[in-house]
């Protein structure tokens, strides 16, 4: 791409950062007094919402309800708005289908649903405003989320889209990177056991280089688990200290 | 809309109330719950607001293309509404569960605001019959509590008023041909006058009274209710019962009397009778002062503004 470089002689990309330095996140938890569970959260500018209902019972045909589990239902959609070029339609189309998909898989991992056999877990995530890591944001979101509604989960989910450019692993894109040709690999960790819930990357790679971006992307991870952390800790406290 | 169960007790205990003008959360038939507006809250749209009503959630996005003007109406811009009743708000709008809803909202935005003397669509032509502004009008509802019509309709007024439309000029270029050329400053832009932009007022028949802003408790005791949307000089631009039930004509029409309360002895209310459309003139007319007064002055703190959005 002429004229835009991604990673400067002097080390900084594009919005000014470090190659490992991730975007500012801030995030609200309890956005909702309706829905079980709800957070907002930032990265950058990239604004996700994510609400959780459940577990409830089954919705919709009884088939579909697991003997000895929880079934785990995601709806992925971005506001018409929150691109720079106006979408048509929030979900239904193919990428929504997917994200959802990876959003059901991710969850899958982390909560533990074998303390709710039959019942339905709703997690429904919103891009408002669309600016790189959509994924991501979204897994972080949806894990304030989840914690919010009190659901028991085995860690913290974290998520980080990371890039590899002239020998470096940018860590946490942003769109203007993601689509100037950066070969992008996305992963969801559990952060204390170092288990990973899903890793997705379509472009091309050198085999060579896969590792080094998959450790780059598990200390992106590790650093995202620790604002989260913050974040809950800090919401427990205003609420337990109002309680008083 | 998501549903309330409410039992024949509490729809007594709410009709009795609303007889006595005193609702269940303590406001009057004519009281509006605390509402927060916030503009500028998405940074890539080209104006946005979002509004809590109570517990009702709303965010509008309005992003303006350049498109070709409709040929009945050469030398206007238009409007185009969406709704989109996300699952947030409860799970069933999932999929396309929402979709009814979102339609029948998106009508009766349609038929309330893109109409000239609701917004200045004349002032949205660039060359009249081959280019003018579309303003893509995107509501995007996050919970409900009722009264969606009055929230979206609010967002709808501080999102035109937050707009920033580029400025262009016509040039042409070297075959005859006309071209659109943006201004390269992103500061120079045009703002809208939404000083007409009306605001809707839904009135919702409870017993044989009415109340404004009706929680969803309350709606599931009423049997029908009048949408009306109210300019700031009280003229009433459009009208729409919604609703199975029936109203009174007496008291949709025109009653030009209002009967004097007097308190008796006993300091309750005697007959109180007020027709529906002056009730929401009223409530209507009274909104605007304030709203405008506010975005006015969120306007004014312009760069020094903290913005709060969902974080606050």
């Amino acid at each position: 791409m002429a004229g835009l470089e991604l990673l400067s002689d002097q080390g900084y990309r594009l919005d000014g950062r470090k190659a490992t330095e991730l975007r500012k996140v801030q995030a609200r938890m309890g956005v909702f007094a309706q829905a079980d569970g709800s957070a907002y959260l930032e990265q950058g500018n990239t604004k996700a919402l994510a609400v959780v209902y459940g577990p409830h019972e089954i919705r919709g045909s009884r088939s579909r309800a697991l003997h000895d589990r929880a079934v785990i239902n995601c709806q992925y959609s971005m506001a018409t708005f929150s691109t720079a070029e106006r979408k048509r339609r929030p979900h239904g189309d193919r990428k929504s289908t997917e994200m959802s998909l990876h959003l059901k898989q991710t969850f899958e991992a982390a909560v533990l649903t074998e303390l709710y056999p039959r019942s339905q877990i709703d997690i429904y995530v919103k891009i408002l405003q669309s600016d790189g890591g959509n994924y991501s944001v979204c897994v972080n979101a949806a894990t304030l989320a989840v914690i919010d509604a009190g659901i028991p989960m085995r860690d913290y989910v974290c998520a980080c889209t990371v890039g590899f450019v002239d020998e470096t692993s940018l860590a946490d894109l942003c769109y203007a990177e993601e689509s100037g040709g950066v070969s992008s690999l996305a992963l969801a960790l559990l952060p204390r056991g170092g288990q990973i819930a899903l890793v997705q990357m379509d472009a091309r790679l050198h085999q060579d280089h896969l590792d080094t971006l998959i450790e780059a992307a598990m200390t992106a991870c590790k650093g995202v688990s620790k604002v989260l952390d913050q974040v809950v800790r800090q919401h427990l406290q205003e609420a337990s200290t109002l309680q008083e | 809309m998501a549903r309330v169960k409410v039992s024949e007790a509490e729809k007594v205990y709410i009709l009795h109330g609303i007889r006595d003008d005193l609702r269940v959360d303590g406001r009057s038939c004519e009281d509006y719950r605390h509402m927060e507006v916030e503009t500028d809250v998405v940074s890539n749209t080209d104006g946005s607001a979002r509004v809590s009503l109570g517990h009702t959630a709303v965010l509008v996005g309005i992003k303006a293309e350049i498109g070709k003007p409709r040929p009945l109406v050469p030398d206007e811009g238009y409007l185009e509404f969406f709704v989109d009743c996300s699952a947030n708000a409860t799970p069933e709008f999932e999929g396309r569960g929402g979709e009814e809803l979102g339609i029948e909202l998106s009508n009766t935005l349609y038929r309330v605001f893109n109409n000239r003397s609701s917004v200045d669509l004349k002032s949205l032509c660039i060359s009249a019959g081959e280019h003018c502004w579309v303003l893509y009008v995107d509501v995007l509802l996050l919970q409900c509590d009722g009264n969606l019509y009055d929230a979206i309709s609010v967002a709808i007024k501080a999102a035109l008023f937050n707009t920033k439309i580029p400025r262009v000029h016509m040039s042409s270029d070297e075959e005859g041909g006309k071209e659109v050329e943006l201004s390269d400053d992103p500061f120079d832009c045009v703002r809208l006058n939404v000083e007409s932009v009306p605001c809707i007022v839904t009135l919702c028949k409870v017993g044989h009274r009415h109340v404004v802003d009706a929680t969803l408790q309350e709606k599931a005791c009423s049997v029908a209710s009048l949408i009306i949307a109210v300019t700031h000089r009280g003229t009433v631009t459009c009208a729409k019962k919604m609703g199975g039930g029936s109203l009174d004509p007496e008291s949709i029409f025109e009653m030009t009397e209002v009967r004097q309360t007097t308190r008796n002895d006993l300091g309750f209310l005697c007959v109180y009778d007020v027709s529906l459309v002056q009730a929401g003139k009223r409530v209507g007319k009274a909104l605007h002062a304030p709203l405008m007064k506010l975005l006015q002055q969120e306007e004014s703190l312009g760069k020094k503004r903290q913005k709060v959005g969902f974080l606050g």
